[in-house]
């Protein structure tokens, strides 16, 4: 097995065209276990962890942060929770401390687990996926991104170079369900953004599909609710039987298997729950931060 | 913080019995520095790998293993053929082939080995032979096994053992009668260090083996008989165990290591990884419960039925004796006047089962406790109180006649657990201490507390006639102008303190402030197993007695000197009933070492009948009682244990700060498998071979405990100890069960208790 440690992006960038079949591998916390258990055995790896630009993260013009592939969940739980708070929310509940030391977006976004905890948030903010070759680069939206099971969008010559995730413009939870109370991979995983200024509301579900993916006629329902009823101007508290509709149609909007780690049934089951129960908490959040503007 | 303050002791003294010096071992562990088995090392040693079965039952019609051997780097690739003794192996039965011959019986099972000089080399090359399997009907649900029409798993049939007691009345009828039916999922030991070990060959054709193993005495036995070498060319050494719970009594790597050390000449190491550890040792029985109390309508119990099935998988390895415990053992510590039990333990082609901790009794808890508090709700009594009614008390006759001869605090154990301050209500909006944690699934929507209890015993030590017995080799000397203690024993350190444990008795015993354990090996007679909660009991027994062995040959030769009698040893001095000074340890010993070695048993305990399972079965009884308080997010199924206290009578704390530690683990390991720890196999496959989904505890599952430790001294056992380390995990995951129903209302009969089981969904 060949091991390739550019130190630059562009030099990162030509190695990819070179060896289209080298995996690249940054907190390595997927690639090494997969390598471990011989799951895998790529011909060559592509360690991104030395080209610096990756583990930097920056505001740009638009109001967006763009999140270098290889920027860890520590850094994002201390240094974005206020711009991020889904994808910080989400953070958190990744694996152990040393996991989440050297685990990176980019790394979720590469493997494109159905069960990435960092899918639901960033597909609930609309965030984008910067890839880049030598052919140039470009952007594409999170909802386009995972094309299957473990498989995304990425030409066999590209590489994730960030992210781009809106700043936050209104509450956002995250919701995990794990069969222990700690370092547990997601049974299922609901992210909620809610964008006052839109009138929007984005969503995300995280293991209850081949992949991660968004809930959209559940948003739109809620948000065309909380409009209808005026709520978006005079935050007035969201009906309990809105939150319990929307929970219903965030569950239909998944389609889970029956694994190992849980049903189904409990898989759509615990997405209503956690849909109505983040949905209520979102609502919450954004009439106390009219209460603490006043 | 976890409460030590009610133990008398408990801060570090002089070393002696009652008192908690720091682990020799201790400071290395927590350090990083310990080496453990698959930190062994040898120059020019080479690496070898197992090719396992991955079918659970099918015959082998042929090993081509040409394109292995001529794999570049390949040492040796053995199979079947290539055993030299007796291709059999077994802890009760020798019924394991060291390698497959004919028939693979389980998935994982071990077909064939290779060596090489990388460990990766190794597995490229196994992967290389080629196994043709004609795949057989497998038995894979244990209900069916005793059916006329099931596959049979081996020749003498499916049935490993059948245990009754039968006490009291042939057919009892109660005013008041309840029952159930629960169901237990198969525990992993989910020890941390995998199965590794070095076999070195020796100029004298023998075998030097270094291992992480819990009963030395018993591998040599086995590798002997595979090997067709006699003990004294197979020589094994503890190397250092990175826990163990019952999972290391079989052989795992054992036989293999030495089959290819032999082979190539070389030193061969062997490490499992995560994946193949649960293929490469036994697991808890799963265990399917019916069970039936009959009592009057003031709670008393009037009889106790019940009918338990272990699956013992594809080998026998030690269901026998858990089978034993299990029906012996299986009603709990009540006095019922008459008992009606079955237990039986069948072979499948599921994973092998055997030891774990709390060996039988762990899963007859959860049906009899559940079942306790179905008779308490139907008597109109509160959880306590009905356990304390009916609690076995010193002087009772236990379900097998025998006569409970030393404390059985039953009464006293729950009743102090009850009695325990209650955790505050929650208040908190900190998400860790919620159910989901920071995964974020409540803010206390859904939550709703519950509160239960279970209390048991466990037999101490081996059973039914066993002999079981430890020995020790303890030598005095003087070195560099001190006297020295040097204690040998093969007994073996699995984590539990044994070795802090053998420094205690022989300071105390022969007050020396040096003592030297000699590292444990083959070299010394059995230590016995360290399993059964008895290597404080057996070995601490003795060492005690060796050292009191070695006392009085140094006083007859002081007394020679002087021409004294009734001399004592104080510290280095020999003292006379007068008071005075006699001689000095220094002038008695002079050059000399004083050195006995004792072969100690305990009270011989008897096979039961086998029409009536009357007997004096066990040694010593062990009794623990736990409260567990729970909040349960009751819409999601997601539980957060907030209190698991505890009240445990264990004679004598030698090591006060050990006891707490034992009684922390286990309650740990008891509530991991009301909650979530299960091996999932469907078909014969296990789905979960590993820690990913295999799911233990962590720190923000399991809660601070309140630790109430009781000294009842055991006449009969030295020191007065009780075994400590399995009643924890036998009470600890009832009493959490208990808890989720108390808090969700639902009957939930089988554990672990799954989030679906709480939704309905």
């Amino acid at each position: 097995m060949d091991f390739l440690a550019p130190t630059t992006w562009a030099d990162a960038l030509a190695a990819k065209a070179e060896q289209p079949d080298a995996v690249p591998v940054a907190g390595g916390t997927d690639v090494m276990v997969e390598i471990n258990f011989d799951r895998r055995r790529p011909r060559a790896l592509l360690d991104l962890t030395r080209v610096p630009e990756l583990s930097e993260w920056g505001r740009t013009d638009d109001g967006r942060i763009r999140l270098g592939a290889g920027v860890t969940y520590s850094r994002i739980i201390a240094e974005l929770r206020d711009e991020l708070p889904g994808l910080a929310m989400a953070a958190r509940t990744v694996g152990s401390p040393q996991i989440r030391n050297r685990g990176t977006v980019g790394g979720n976004l590469g493997a494109a687990s159905p069960a990435g905890d960092s899918h639901p948030p960033l597909l609930a903010c609309d965030a984008v996926v910067e890839v880049a070759s030598v052919r140039g680069s470009r952007e594409v939206p999170a909802a386009e991104f995972y094309t299957g099971p473990k498989r995304n969008a990425l030409a066999p010559d590209e590489l994730i170079a960030a992210v781009l995730i809106p700043r936050a413009t209104g509450p956002q939870q995250f919701c995990k369900i794990g069969t222990r109370n700690a370092m547990v991979i997601a049974v299922a995983a609901f992210a909620i953004a809610l964008q006052p200024q839109r009138k929007a509301i984005g969503t995300g579900i995280g293991s209850a599909a081949p992949t991660p993916r968004t809930a959209p006629d559940a948003a739109v329902f809620l948000a065309g609710e909380i409009d209808a009823a005026g709520l978006w101007e005079s935050r007035g508290p969201l009906p309990e039987g809105l939150a319990v509709e929307f929970g219903r149609k965030v569950r239909d909007a998944a389609s889970p298997i029956d694994d190992v780690r849980g049903s189904a049934a409990y898989r759509l089951h615990s997405l209503s729950v956690m849909a109505r129960r983040a949905a209520t908490w979102a609502w919450d959040d954004f009439r106390s931060e009219d209460r603490r503007a006043a | 913080m976890t409460s030590t303050d009610s133990i008398p002791g408990a801060k570090t003294g002089g070393g002696r019995v009652g008192d908690s010096p720091l682990r020799p071992d201790g400071t290395l562990k927590v350090t990083g520095q310990f080496a453990y088995s698959s930190d062994l090392w040898h120059e020019d040693m080479c690496w070898g790998v197992t090719l396992r079965s991955p079918h659970p039952h099918a015959r082998i019609l042929g090993i081509d293993t040409t394109e292995a051997l001529a794999t570049p780097g390949v040492y040796a690739v053995l199979t079947a053929d290539d055993v030299p003794g007796e291709n059999a192996v077994g802890l009760e039965h020798l019924d394991t082939p060291a390698l497959a011959r004919d028939i693979v019986r389980y998935e994982g099972e071990p077909v064939a080995l290779v060596a090489a000089d990388h460990p990766e080399t190794a597995r490229r090359a196994a992967k290389k032979i080629v196994v043709t399997y004609e795949e057989l009907p497998a038995l894979t649900d244990p209900r069916r096994a005793l059916d006329p029409d099931a596959p049979q798993v081996h020749e003498q049939g499916n049935l490993v053992r059948e245990v009754t007691i039968r006490r009291g009345d042939a057919s009892p009828t109660a005013p008041v009668v309840v029952s159930l039916e629960f169901e237990v999922g198969m525990q992993d030991q989910a020890f941390l260090g995998p199965e590794s070990g070095l076999a070195v060959p020796a100029e004298d054709g023998g075998v030097d083996l270094y291992v992480a193993t819990q009963w030395l005495h018993v591998d040599q036995a086995q590798v002997c008989r595979v090997l067709g070498l006699p003990p004294e060319k197979v020589r094994l050494t503890l190397a250092g165990v990175g826990g163990a719970f019952g999972g290391r009594e079989d052989l795992s790597m054992h036989v293999h290591a030495c089959l290819l050390a032999l082979r190539t000449g070389k030193p061969v190491k062997m490490c499992y990884s995560r994946e193949e550890s649960f293929y490469g040792h036994v697991h808890r029985h799963p265990a399917w419960l019916r069970y039936e109390f009959g009592a009057q309508p003031d709670g008393r119990l009037v009889y106790g039925k019940a009918d338990i099935l272990f699956d013992g998988g594809a080998y026998a390895s030690s269901t026998g004796a858990v089978v034993g415990n299990g029906g012996t053992l299986g009603l709990g510590p009540y006095d019922f006047p008459s008992v009606h039990v079955t237990a039986r333990g069948v072979y499948t082609n599921n994973p092998p089962c055997g030891a774990m901790r709390g060996f039988g009794c762990v899963q007859a808890a959860f049906a009899h406790e559940a079942l306790m508090d179905e008779l308490a709700e139907a008597v109109g009594l509160d959880e306590v109180e009905i356990r304390a009614l009916n609690g076995m008390r010193e002087g009772d006759r236990n379900i097998t006649g025998q006569l409970i001869d030393s404390a059985a605090p039953v009464a006293e154990l729950i009743r102090t657990v009850r009695d325990l301050p209650l955790p505050p209500e929650r208040t908190s909006t900190d998400l860790r201490e919620l159910p989901g944690g920071v995964s974020n699934t409540t803010h206390g929507e859904g939550v709703v507390r519950g509160i239960g209890y279970a209390v048991t015993y466990k037999n101490v030590g081996f059973s039914e006639g066993f002999d079981d017995y430890s020995t020790a080799r303890v030598r005095l000397e003087m070195s560099g102008g001190e006297p020295v203690v040097t204690v040998h024993t093969a007994a073996a350190e699995v984590g539990q303190g044994l070795i802090a444990v053998e420094q205690q008795i022989a300071r105390t015993e022969l007050g020396v402030e040096r003592v030297v354990v000699h590292p444990k090996d083959t070299t010394v007679g059995s230590g016995g197993s360290t399993s059964a909660s008895r290597q404080t009991y057996v070995t601490g027994g003795a060492v005690k007695a060796a050292c009191e062995a070695v006392r009085t040959t140094v006083l007859a030769r002081a007394g020679q000197r002087c021409g004294q009698t009734g001399l004592r040893l104080d510290g280095d001095k020999i003292v006379a009933t007068s008071g005075e000074v006699v001689a000095t340890l220094v002038e008695v010993l002079g050059d000399d070492a004083v050195e006995e070695t004792v072969e100690r048993r305990h009270r011989p305990t008897r096979p039961i009948d086998p029409e009536t399972g009357q007997g004096d079965a066990h040694v010593q009884y062990a009794f623990s009682a736990h409260r567990a308080v729970v909040d349960v997010d009751v819409e999601l199924g997601l539980v957060k244990v907030v209190a698991l206290d505890t009240a445990q009578d264990v004679g004598k704390a030698i090591n006060p700060d050990a006891v707490v530690g034992q009684i922390q683990g286990g309650s740990a390991q008891g509530m991991g498998l009301a909650l979530m720890e299960e091996i999932v196999v469907t078909d014969g496959h296990v789905r979960n071979p590993s820690f990913t989904d295999y799911l233990i505890p962590t720190i923000l599952d399991m809660p601070p405990m309140q630790i109430e430790v009781l000294e009842y001294a055991d006449p009969h056992a030295p020191y007065g100890v009780r075994g400590v380390g399995e009643p924890p995990t036998i009470s600890s995951g009832p009493a959490v069960a208990a808890a989720v129903r108390a808090a969700t209302g639902k009957a939930l009969r089988r554990v672990p208790i799954r989030p679906e089981h709480i939704t309905g969904t």
